[in-house]
């Protein structure tokens, strides 16, 4: 209940903060329908989106004739071709109704761009590295004896893996305090993360805070998951009382493919906006 | 590393949720002619043990996952979440309650 809390006020604070500009697209905010899924809607108000590339090298999406434009009023403007693409594929796949809830790579780039916390590289940083002291896989519980086998048999191969990986020490504990993380392994995640730009820190922090774990996500980044592997192992006890007691369509199916897109757009968002030199890479091979 | 599905699958997956969003006019979109040119320019590496390759694979394997599960989500969403909240009356008549009434009002109405 309070995450679903916590996830709609992130969509509405994104979609529906400052709206100044008189062609922007947002809608101010209908009071009356406030807390219904109707307020993150708009009717569709465009027919054909493409795609252009400004003066300085970065993409624009357009709709019709108009220039999309970030809930700050700025310019929407994307460093890649790719991005802009399934930015505007985005748009385009919306029906009568533009839902603002499914279009999470347009929500990531209008959050790098308009930074509506005001945050730097650092506190980005701080922020992700604090869910290593609490991160998901390191928990183990005691009982009962199949979620400890579950638990030992899916997540240690990941903790072996981010450990050698990284050449660091993280460790997994049944106690309430969780386990003692060597003020190194910090120093090494720190230092790794601060070779990532402002854009893609700003994809991998959301992904930690979707996943609820470091590790995982750095698997996931590093291609050492596929999303589907890392929303599976971090919503673990969800999957095994599932198995035990059954499956809730409204509830569990609805969040795990909820969590399953933010994932893979907070990952294709790391991918491609740290991706320039691959691009490259590629073409020198063709 | 990850199992990752054959690249054709992936391409053959993601086309197909392109069109099952956009129908019959979906190889005008910007993101079909995208998908496949980049899946043929990674093929000529193909039997290459080739880092980018492998980068594209996982990132179009990210993609059409995004894909399906955003379309998922949206289906279960119109189901079950589509209306927004009942009101407390409704609520209350779903389990066959009424709630409480006071004659002449509850002195707070205008």
């Amino acid at each position: 209940m309070l995450i679903n809390l916590v996830r709609f006020q992130r969509q509405v604070g994104f979609v529906f903060s400052k709206c100044r500009n008189r062609d922007t697209w947002l809608p101010s905010v209908n009071h009356s329908k406030e807390y219904s899924a109707a307020a993150l809607e708009r009717k569709k108000f465009y027919q054909d989106v493409s795609i252009s590339q400004g003066e300085d090298g970065l993409y624009e999406i357009n709709l019709d004739r108009k220039k999309l434009k970030t809930p700050a009023g700025k310019l929407f403007t994307v460093p890649n071709e790719a991005l802009a693409i399934a930015v505007a594929t985005e748009w385009d796949m919306q029906k009568d109704t533009l839902k603002f809830y499914t279009m999470h790579l347009t929500t990531l780039c209008n959050t790098a761009l308009d930074n509506p916390t005001q945050r730097d590289k650092g506190q980005i940083i701080a922020a992700g590295l604090k869910f290593l002291e609490t991160d998901t896989i390191c928990y183990r519980v005691e009982e009962p004896p199949g979620l400890v086998e579950l638990q030992k048999n899916e997540w240690d191969p990941v903790l072996d893996w981010i450990e050698k990986r990284y050449n660091v020490l993280i460790g997994s504990s049944s106690n309430i305090m969780g386990p003692q993380i060597p003020k190194e392994t910090k120093d090494t995640f720190h230092q790794h993360l601060r070779s990532y730009n402002f854009w893609a820190l700003t994809g991998l922090e959301f992904i930690i805070t979707q996943l609820k774990s470091l590790v995982l996500s750095f698997g996931l980044v590093d291609r050492h998951l596929t999303v589907e592997q890392a929303v599976l192992l971090s919503r673990l006890e969800e999957e095994y009382q599932i198995q035990r007691w059954g499956n809730v369509e409204w509830a569990h199916d609805y969040d795990m493919y909820e969590l399953r897109s933010r994932t893979a757009a907070g990952a294709l968002f790391v991918h491609l906006s740290s991706e320039s030199s691959t691009v490259k890479h590629k073409l020198l091979q063709d | 590393m990850a199992a990752l599905s054959s690249p054709l699958r992936v391409c053959r997956g993601i086309l197909k949720e392109l069109r099952s969003s956009k129908g019959p006019e979906y190889k005008q979109t910007l993101a079909y002619n995208f998908v496949l040119d980049q899946f043929r320019k990674n093929q000529v590496t193909n039997e290459r043990h080739c880092r980018a390759r492998r980068e594209a694979l996982h990132a179009s394997h990210s993609y059409l996952c995004l894909l399906a599960s955003t379309r998922h989500h949206l289906t279960l969403h119109k189901l079950f979440h589509g209306k927004g909240e009942r009101e407390p009356e409704q609520v209350a008549r779903l389990v066959g309650l009424q709630l409480p009434t006071q004659p002449g009002g509850k002195g707070w109405e205008k």
